[in-house]
């Protein structure tokens, strides 16, 4: 996986850290500051994790290495170890506020891409890793409308693995950027105005939601949610829940009203109140099929 | 007869304008989501009822499509034939997917995973069904259904993306699962490739035995070549509890926004194996 990218080495004008991430296949990964790598404290564990530390360091930090390099018995395994040793340093880089902020600037300009599901209406995704430790698992993307994680589009990013960005990075994020957080709660479009995607996508937002966004809890994502859910229909009709085939999932992407339905679960996930009736959900599908908005703003 | 057997050894795009249309265009690159509609179908009038009305030049695109078109006409409006004759088939195509035989040809072709697999890393690559939006030409793209998370995704490739969604319909996954609902995915566990495996064994002996024979018995070998498969015979009442879901962590800890969301959701889930269980499905 990560050896193959590194068969040439980087031109004398360029640091290895920017053609590292020039590689075709590491778009995802911000230059790490040198003095980071360079302080000790940030690299606590990491030495018995790579192979090669000294030799990788070297590589990474553009340092002549000494001349007793020669025993090393071939430059591609350093070249290994030193992608490992970014990758590693790279995953608590990004935790950082610089490397927030270096990851915010990619993600506004969409370097990471999509979401794929259809009703998240192209929401930026992050780069996300299911495991803190190399070798277990290559990276996904996580969306923050959905809170889903889903396989890169293309095969570049399917071999990077997912412990260069850690499980962390991803929700630190949006939490260090509410703004760029969807809101747990999602009212659909009224009836009178016509059929709107609710945020983003430019030129859609203008008609019917004028008056800005607010989450009245302060601490949570203060984004307008992608919030329909896809109800399957044959023929124009619901499938009903009574089919065998009938849908089961839709809980999975849905959204309460409001802010205060959240609080109607208890920690444990019981309703407080069985007094309201089993039907509130069903209410809601019949408001979220019915916007459409331009043909395809989202795929790629 | 002989066409056919061309058409499956065909590869290529140009070379095929020997054959027939329909093997054209079903081999061009891009409409690998569309599966073969029987000429009989085309050719029944009754099936085409009010496409007149939704495609200009109408009778020469159809023509076109079942290869009867004159040559000189052929020279002249060739160019905008060729987009009209692309709307009929596809008009046809979302009919046709609906049908017995069509659905037969769909499932094949969702076997062997010709739609894609679903992007959502806990769906386990779940084989997609391509799916409308509206059954309006020029509104809509495709988009792929996946029956695990029961959610539409764009397709990854805008070759692709680019298909209108009426070509397939709104209806057509849905029925899919309505019709076989033994294929109905189990919402965990990695998807089930003996059912697939043994359906590439009973297509291949249905094309040897000429398809218009094997078209009415379709569901039958089907049902077949699948029985070993999901084999889930009792009811779905609670197969959501068995889904997987991504939490997300902060150094290992739950995100307060979206665990409560994550419980609300689930609380909203348990409503329903509830109402379901007791009115059992």
């Amino acid at each position: 996986m990560p050896s193959s990218s590194a068969s040439s080495t980087p031109t004398s004008t360029l640091t290895w850290i920017s053609w590292f991430c020039s590689l075709p296949g590491h778009e995802y990964f911000c230059e790490v500051q040198e003095d980071f790598i360079e302080d000790d404290f940030n690299l606590t564990g990491l030495n018995s994790l790579v192979p090669f530390w000294k030799e990788a360091m070297e590589m990474v930090l553009d340092v002549e290495p000494d001349e007793d390099s020669s025993k090393i018995p071939d430059v591609s395994i350093v070249e290994a170890s030193a992608e490992l040793l970014y990758g590693l340093v790279h995953q608590r880089y990004i935790i950082t506020r610089q490397g927030l902020q270096a990851m915010a600037d990619k993600y506004e300009g969409g370097i990471f891409g999509s979401c794929p599901r259809v009703y998240c209406q192209g929401c930026y995704v992050v780069p996300c890793g299911r495991s803190d430790l190399p070798g277990l698992d290559t990276v996904k993307l996580y969306c923050p409308n959905c809170h889903d994680i889903y396989v890169p589009p293309s095969s570049r990013f399917q071999a990077l693995p997912g412990a260069f960005f850690g499980t962390t990075f991803a929700h630190l994020f949006f939490q260090s950027y509410r703004e760029l957080a969807p809101a747990p709660f999602y009212k659909p479009p009224t009836a009178t105005s016509p059929g709107r995607s609710p945020h983003s996508n430019g030129s859609e937002s203008v008609s019917s939601h004028d008056e800005p966004f607010v989450n009245p809890n302060p601490y949570g994502g203060q984004k307008r949610a992608a919030g329909k859910v896809y109800v399957p229909r044959i023929y124009g009709f619901r499938v009903s829940e009574r089919a065998k085939s009938g849908p089961r999932m839709f809980w999975l992407r849905l959204r309460p009203e409001n802010h205060e339905e959240l609080d109607m679960v208890d920690w444990r996930g019981r309703w407080i109140d069985e007094v309201d009736d089993d039907d509130d959900f069903d209410e809601d599908d019949d408001e979220d099929d019915r916007p459409m908005e331009d043909f395809d703003p989202v795929s790629k | 007869m002989l066409r056919r057997t061309v058409e499956e050894l065909s590869t290529g795009s140009d070379s095929d304008y020997s054959n027939s249309w329909i093997s054209w265009f079903l081999s061009s690159k891009g409409n690998e989501y569309f599966c073969e509609v029987e000429e009989d179908y085309i050719l029944d009038r009754f099936n085409l009822t009010g496409l007149n009305t939704e495609v200009a030049n109408y009778s020469q695109a159809l023509d076109l499509i079942t290869d009867n078109l004159d040559d000189e006409i052929q020279d002249e409006l060739r160019g905008s034939l060729d987009v009209q004759a692309r709307l009929l088939y596809g008009l046809i195509h979302a009919r046709w997917i609906v049908t017995a035989r069509g659905l037969a040809k769909m499932l094949e072709k969702y076997k062997k995973a010709d739609f894609g697999r679903c992007p959502r890393v806990l769906c386990q690559s779940q084989p997609l069904l391509p799916v409308g939006l509206t059954d309006i030409p020029y509104e809509k793209s495709v988009k792929l259904y996946c029956a695990r998370c029961e959610d539409i995704y764009s397709p990854k490739s805008s070759r692709h993306g680019s298909i209108d969604g009426a070509y397939f319909g709104t209806s057509f996954p849905h029925l899919l699962f309505l019709v076989y609902p033994h294929l109905i995915p189990p919402k965990s566990g990695p998807p089930d490739v003996s059912a697939a495996s043994g359906s590439t064994s009973t297509s291949g002996g249905r094309e040897e035995g000429g398809k218009r024979v094997a078209g009415r018995r379709a569901r039958e070998e089907v049902d077949v070549g699948v029985a070993e498969g999901v084999g889930e015979g009792a009811s779905t009442a609670a197969a959501a509890m068995k889904a997987d879901r991504y939490r997300p962590k902060i150094f290992g800890f739950h995100v307060h926004e979206i665990a409560k969301l994550q419980r609300w959701q689930e609380a909203v889930r348990d409503k329903q194996v509830v109402k379901l269980e007791e009115i059992d499905v």
